[in-house]
């Protein structure tokens, strides 16, 4: 693989758009999403997307070529709920392994074809690091603020299991992303910490948190800096933000992680904030216009999409950032 | 190479710090240290938690920038005891704001804080005194849960105690943290062992000087590390003598500061100003810190004879509690602090011979307080409520001491209250913010309250009146049919023969609507009374003995000028036939008017509707208007006379927003529709439904007209006149929805109930109404600009917004433009609302949840807000026709709105 560091230094990357919205279009069902594999599952499995690495490998594998072909260096991959606490709602705790392998594997295979086709454009494959749908710093009972629904213990060793597989299936990047409990995303990086010194690998790690409103912090209650702070102790290879808000909303938030950080800063917004169905509508032009103030006050290196984001918000924004020089970054992570 | 950038430490709890050398020295919190304070000690032996967070709070509010957190003693278990205090601390944003100081000699305590903390925390400590393996494993752990470290200077031989020692034992630590461990050299803390001087022994006299010159060496040999301390150490051997104390830590901290020493445990409250500290004292102390002459130590014991102790404000000042008992009772109520109330009425009990006397005596003397600080404008109503929470506890700790009592000597029938008032929303009604806001301040003043809720009949109001023998009757109600129940009332007090007087609030009353039609009904006192300060010396004046005959005859002279200079007033306004009025109605051009067909047709359910995302459009100044803090938002927050108790307020509501929105307490749901529509026969608006949606395919709003003779020019409005005729030939459109986001507030309410907190019962209810209104605002956005599409490029502020200067109008029914709440009932049909999203109509048509919001969207351009005014019978007759009712019946839901009637 060619170095991603070095890349880094000479252009703006970007990243893929959502996932989500490009299964939609699908319009899978419940048969579907079983497959001929699942069809005689105990519970429900509609909605649980990464499951269609196994059932879907070929839409999976058209939308990662739909984003490549859009202009993106790095797609994610459908892994974002792999992990046994996420999948615990679908009773698939065992299959974590073989899910978070193939959706690599998947990504992989034609992220090759691309840099096969374009050797001056290499294409990476991100292993996408979901919060989970517990929280490790809050309560979830009002009436008992000092419980809490999952441990640190718990989460690193989940993490550490959809680690493991995401970079056996082939991940060049591990992007801990959607952070909206900090000590959630402390407990990934532990558990990256452990996979890389057992293994005595290097890995670049992507870590992206979420400001949830206009209060301009996470869910769990920090500020973008104090979030900055705390993930800061490993080497990392970006620090930035996603979801929640539109591009506009993160200006100010990513203008702290830029003036605050050594590392490079990405962004991948939703487009913009949904209506009434949560659905985002903002078009790729209307996206890549808000873009623009990023990388005019060279603010990133790293820019994307996230809920609602398709192939041709992926076009706009690239077409905008090869305009554009990468914000300056002081310290690349080391490779091997 | 560059010359090196500079690194600092940086920590993080939710807000970072970053340790430069502005700073100058960041103050670490000591008090929740189970071996440095007696008093946390025993709060986690006796598992007092809400206490112990408040010994955290309070180190924060004065000041510490870390809070250092021990619970290293033999008889707790220290790992269950940090987890459960550090999970405690993060769920208050107050003390989580500032970062975290794990501290235990036991790494299992140390690890089990790291894994519960999101934030950049201090390890306190390691040290070399186990070995360097050891040393090494545990750093590499340290960092990678991402914490700082504090290393002490401490090897397998001993505790360094001497300059060489110091700087041998750093040096070592330091090269294995960077170069072995790869340790980030900024998040290195040496401590570098206070010790005390003046002991009177010889080997003691450099302790401090080699403290500080260690530090100095440190700071100028180890780049980017930090030093740190105990401080209160080095002035061990003068316990007892305050000021000789605070004279030496202020010097010692004063050199040490100097040399580079940026960071230490100080307790703030035993420290002197270094430039006040008397000459000849300083004199003294330098001496003995710096090691300047051989007989420092003595000459020091025998000055500080001569220096006389004198006590010092902390600064979170508890001075009070030294106060007499009445004085911190006073306090406590005045303040809203309910820490030390059931202890200080314990102390009131005990004091006298019937536990009743400490409610008419102690408490009463301090709620007075309250009562004439709030009266004359020194205090605020959300204070007042705190009060309230205050005397409540006081109250419920003494309870069963008063029924203990009353079995004793049960010939003593009832105690000598002020009196007792119910208080009631009336049948029909939900609104109850403003009752309770009353209630509790009434409460506050010694008033016994009988509160009946909402939605209470007739009957029960009148039964459980005489039940409790009550002195006062309140009604509250905020919607229209809710001033005919209380008439009602009135009426049915008059046929039993009350005698106690009646008040009347809320957002719909009026002193003209109490004056005109609700005084008459009722031989006795009615009182018009819309806010909570003036309820107080209504409610004082009509109960005192001597005078209350004369202020009620007052009353009912006063109520009877009023309604005949109102009456006379009204009728020399003139209105039109309802002929005439429609003949001047607002006559749009249709040929040249656009029209702007919806996008999407039909009816749209929100299930669960992201609260988050309304925050942006709530309206604050309702919000403060609602406790009794009037001003516009954000103004109001810098007015010179509310300012600080309106942020404090509002400080309060964001807490408990985040709280609803982080723990998902009230969930909101939404539905609306847009349809087909033309106006017929002048004032009514035809709905087509599409088939499979409502039950009918055609639905008929009913619309009002303004009947008021106004100047020549000025048009009569109906909103049916914003729809496009039939008879144009042209299609038009209209819209309805109901949103609510009250579902959970009730349970919420109740639960803080519960627990005697009406401040919180009452704000979670406030803040719900505000929700409500923002969905209603958020959602008639996205109408206007996606599902309907006639704005789809409007760009407006949240002043904008607020100021309705968007295209279109959402009237609701019950408010001016089309007063008639009746038309609830067609919107209900036609989107079945209840049956979608739950919202419920009570027999007067109020809205259940209450935080809900239904109205009308109408998309012309020349749609505009209007008030309907006054109408004449005959249009109630027309209205009555067309509606298919009767008279009777139209005239009872339109009676607000009746000229003469």
């Amino acid at each position: 693989m060619s170095n991603i560091q070095e890349i880094l230094k000479e252009r703006i990357l970007v990243l893929d758009g959502a996932m989500g919205t490009m299964l939609q279009r699908y319009k899978f069902q419940e048969t579907d999403f079983r497959g001929e594999r699942f069809k005689d599952w105990a519970h429900p499995l509609q909605g649980n997307n990464d499951l269609l690495s196994l059932t879907q490998p070929e839409a999976i594998a058209e939308v990662h070529r739909k984003y490549f072909a859009a202009g993106a260096d790095i797609v994610e991959t459908n892994t974002f709920s792999g992990t046994t606490i996420a999948m615990a709602d679908y009773h698939m705790e065992e299959l974590v392994y073989e899910l978070n392998y193939e959706s690599a594997s998947i990504a992989k295979r034609v992220a090759n074809e691309f840099t096969a086709k374009e050797p001056h454009k290499p294409r990476f494959v991100a292993g996408s690091i979901g919060p989970t749908n517990k929280t490790a710093s809050m309560s979830p009972d009002v009436n008992d603020p000092g419980f809490r629904a999952i441990s640190f213990e718990e989460l690193r060793i989940a993490y550490k299991q959809q680690i493991e597989a995401l970079l056996d299936g082939g991940a060049d990047i591990l992007l801990v992303e959607t952070i909206f409990d900090t000590l959630n995303a402390k407990a990934a990086l532990f558990a990256i910490e452990e996979v890389k010194e057992e293994r005595t690998i290097e890995v670049p790690v992507m870590v992206s948190g979420t400001i949830t409103d206009a209060s301009g912090r996470t869910l769990s209650g920090q500020t973008a800096e104090a979030f900055l702070i705390s993930i800061s102790h490993i080497q990392i290879l970006s620090v930035g933000f996603n979801c929640a808000l539109g591009a506009n909303q993160l200006v100010p938030h990513l203008e702290v992680l830029s003036s605050r950080t050594d590392y490079a800063v990405s962004a991948h917004p939703n487009a913009g904030l949904p209506n009434a169905f949560g659905e985002y509508d903002e078009s790729p032009e209307q996206m890549a216009e808000q873009i623009k103030e990023y990388v005019e006050k060279g603010l990133v290196n790293i820019v994307g999409g996230c809920c609602g984001t398709t192939p041709e918000h992926i076009t706009a924004i690239a077409k905008l950032v090869q305009q554009y020089a990468p914000r300056k970054v002081e310290k690349i992570s080391m490779s091997v | 190479m560059n010359e090196p950038k500079p690194k600092y430490l940086k920590l993080s709890g939710l807000e970072p710090l970053v340790v430069t050398p502005e700073n100058n020295f960041i103050n670490v919190g000591e008090r929740t240290n189970v071996a440095g304070s007696k008093k946390f000690l025993r709060l986690v032996k006796e598992e007092k938690f809400e206490e112990a967070l408040d010994v955290a709070r309070n180190q924060v509010e004065g000041g510490a920038q870390i809070i250092d957190i021990n619970m290293d003693d033999g008889l707790i278990d220290g790992k269950e005891a940090m987890v459960k205090f550090l999970n405690l601390v993060i769920a208050e944003p107050d003390i989580a704001r500032v970062p975290i100081m794990i501290d235990s000699s036991k790494w299992e305590i140390i690890e089990a804080g790291l894994r519960v903390v999101q934030g950049k925390c201090v390890v306190n400590s390691i040290s070399l005194k186990e070995g360097k393996e050891q040393f090494v494993q545990h750093a590499k752990l340290i960092k990678r849960y991402g914490a700082a470290v504090i290393v002490m200077a401490f090897d397998e031989v001993g505790q360094a105690d001497n300059y060489d020692r110091r700087i041998e034992i750093s040096k070592r630590s330091y090269d294995i943290l960077v170069n072995e461990v790869n340790f980030p050299p900024e998040d290195i803390i040496f401590d570098l062992n206070i010790f005390p001087v003046a002991t009177g022994m010889d080997e003691h006299k450099l302790n401090a000087i080699d403290f500080i010159e260690a530090t100095r060496w440190v700071r100028e040999n180890l780049p980017y590390c930090s030093v740190s301390g105990g401080v209160s150490n080095v002035s061990f051997s003068f316990r007892g003598n305050n000021p000789v104390r605070e004279a030496m830590h202020s010097v010692f901290l004063y050199h040490a500061i100097k040399a580079g020493m940026n960071m230490g445990i100080v307790n703030p409250t035993m420290l002197e100003v270094y430039d006040d500290i008397p000459k000849d004292l300083l004199e003294h102390v330098e001496d003995v810190i710096l090691n300047r002459r051989d007989d420092a130590t003595e000459r020091l014991l025998d000055f500080a004879e001569t220096v006389v102790g004198k006590a010092k404000e902390s600064k979170v000042d508890l001075s009070w509690r030294e106060d007499s008992l009445q004085e911190r009772i006073t306090r406590a109520l005045v303040k809203g602090i309910d820490q030390y109330i059931v202890e200080d009425v314990e102390a009131a009990r005990l004091s006298v011979s019937k536990p009743i006397e400490v409610i008419e005596g102690h408490l009463m003397t301090g709620m007075n307080v309250v009562g004439d600080l709030f009266g004359s404008g020194k205090m605020f109503l959300p204070q007042v409520v705190k009060s309230a929470r205050v005397m409540k506890k006081a109250v419920a700790y003494l309870l069963p001491y008063i029924e203990e009592e009353k079995l004793r000597n049960p010939q003593k029938e009832g105690s000598e209250g002020a009196g007792k008032i119910l208080m009631a929303t009336v049948k029909g009604d939900v609104h109850d913010i403003g009752k309770n806001i009353v209630s509790v301040v009434l409460a506050c003043n010694n008033y016994e309250i009988v509160d009946l809720g909402v939605m209470v009949p007739p009957e029960k109001i009148i039964a459980e009146a005489i039940t409790h023998n009550v002195d006062i009757i309140g009604l509250s109600g905020l919607i229209t049919p809710s001033l005919d129940e209380m008439v009602h009332l009135a009426k049915e007090m008059q046929r039993k023969n009350f005698t106690v007087p009646l008040l009347i609030g809320g957002a719909t009353t009026s002193k003209a609507h109490t004056a005109v039609k609700i005084d008459p009904q009722y031989r006795e006192a009615v009182v018009h009374v819309n806010d909570a300060s003036r309820a107080v010396t209504v409610v004082g004046d009509l109960l005192k003995k001597d005078t209350n005959v004369a202020y009620k005859q007052n009353l009912k002279e006063d109520y009877e000028v009023f309604r005949d200079k109102f009456l006379k007033r009204s009728v020399k306004k003139e209105y039109k036939s309802i002929e005439a009025a429609r003949k001047n109605k607002c006559a749009i051009d249709w040929g040249t008017s656009e029209i702007v067909p919806p996008r999407e047709l039909g009816i749209q359910v929100i299930e669960r509707m992201d609260l988050e995302k309304l925050l942006p459009f709530i309206d604050w100044t309702p919000f403060f208007r609602s406790w009794e803090l009037h001003g516009k938002y954000p103004d109001i927050l810098q007015d010179d006379v509310v300012g600080t108790q309106a942020t404090e307020l509002f400080a309060d509501a964001q807490a408990m927003l985040k709280k609803v929105l982080s723990e998902k307490q009230l969930t909101a749901r939404g539905v609306f529709g847009l349809f087909p529509a033309n106006s017929i026969n002048d004032d009514d608006i035809e709905v087509s439904v599409p088939q499979g949606e409502g039950d009918k395919e055609r639905y008929v709003f009913r619309t009002l007209r303004q009947q008021l003779q106004r100047r020549e020019g000025v048009p009569d409005y109906a909103l049916a006149d914003f729809i496009a005729p039939k008879t144009s030939g042209k299609q038009d459109y209209i819209g309805c929805f109901c949103v609510s986001t009250g579902f959970g507030t009730a349970e919420l309410a109740a639960e803080y109930e519960k627990q005697l907190d009406d401040y919180s019962s009452i704000m979670i209810k406030a803040l719900a109404d505000r929700l409500a209104e923002a969905f209603a605002e958020y959602l008639h956005k996205e109408v206007r600009t996606k599902h309907w599409g006639y704005a789809a490029d409007e760009k407006l502020t949240n002043d904008e917004l607020i100021n309705e200067s968007y295209k279109g109008i959402r009237p609701a029914p019950g408010y001016p433009a089309c007063p008639d709440h009746l038309e609830k009932l067609t919107i209900w049909d036609l989107l079945q609302v209840e049956e979608r999203i739950g919202v419920q109509l009570t027999e007067s048509l109020a809205m259940w949840p209450a935080a809900s919001v239904s109205g009308y969207y109408f998309g012309s351009p020349e749609a505009r807000y209007f008030g309907l005014g006054k109408i004449k019978k005959d249009q109630v007759a027309d209205f009555a026709e067309r509606k298919g009712i009767s008279i009777a019946k139209a005239t009872k839901w339109l009676a607000p709105n009746l000229v003469d009637g």
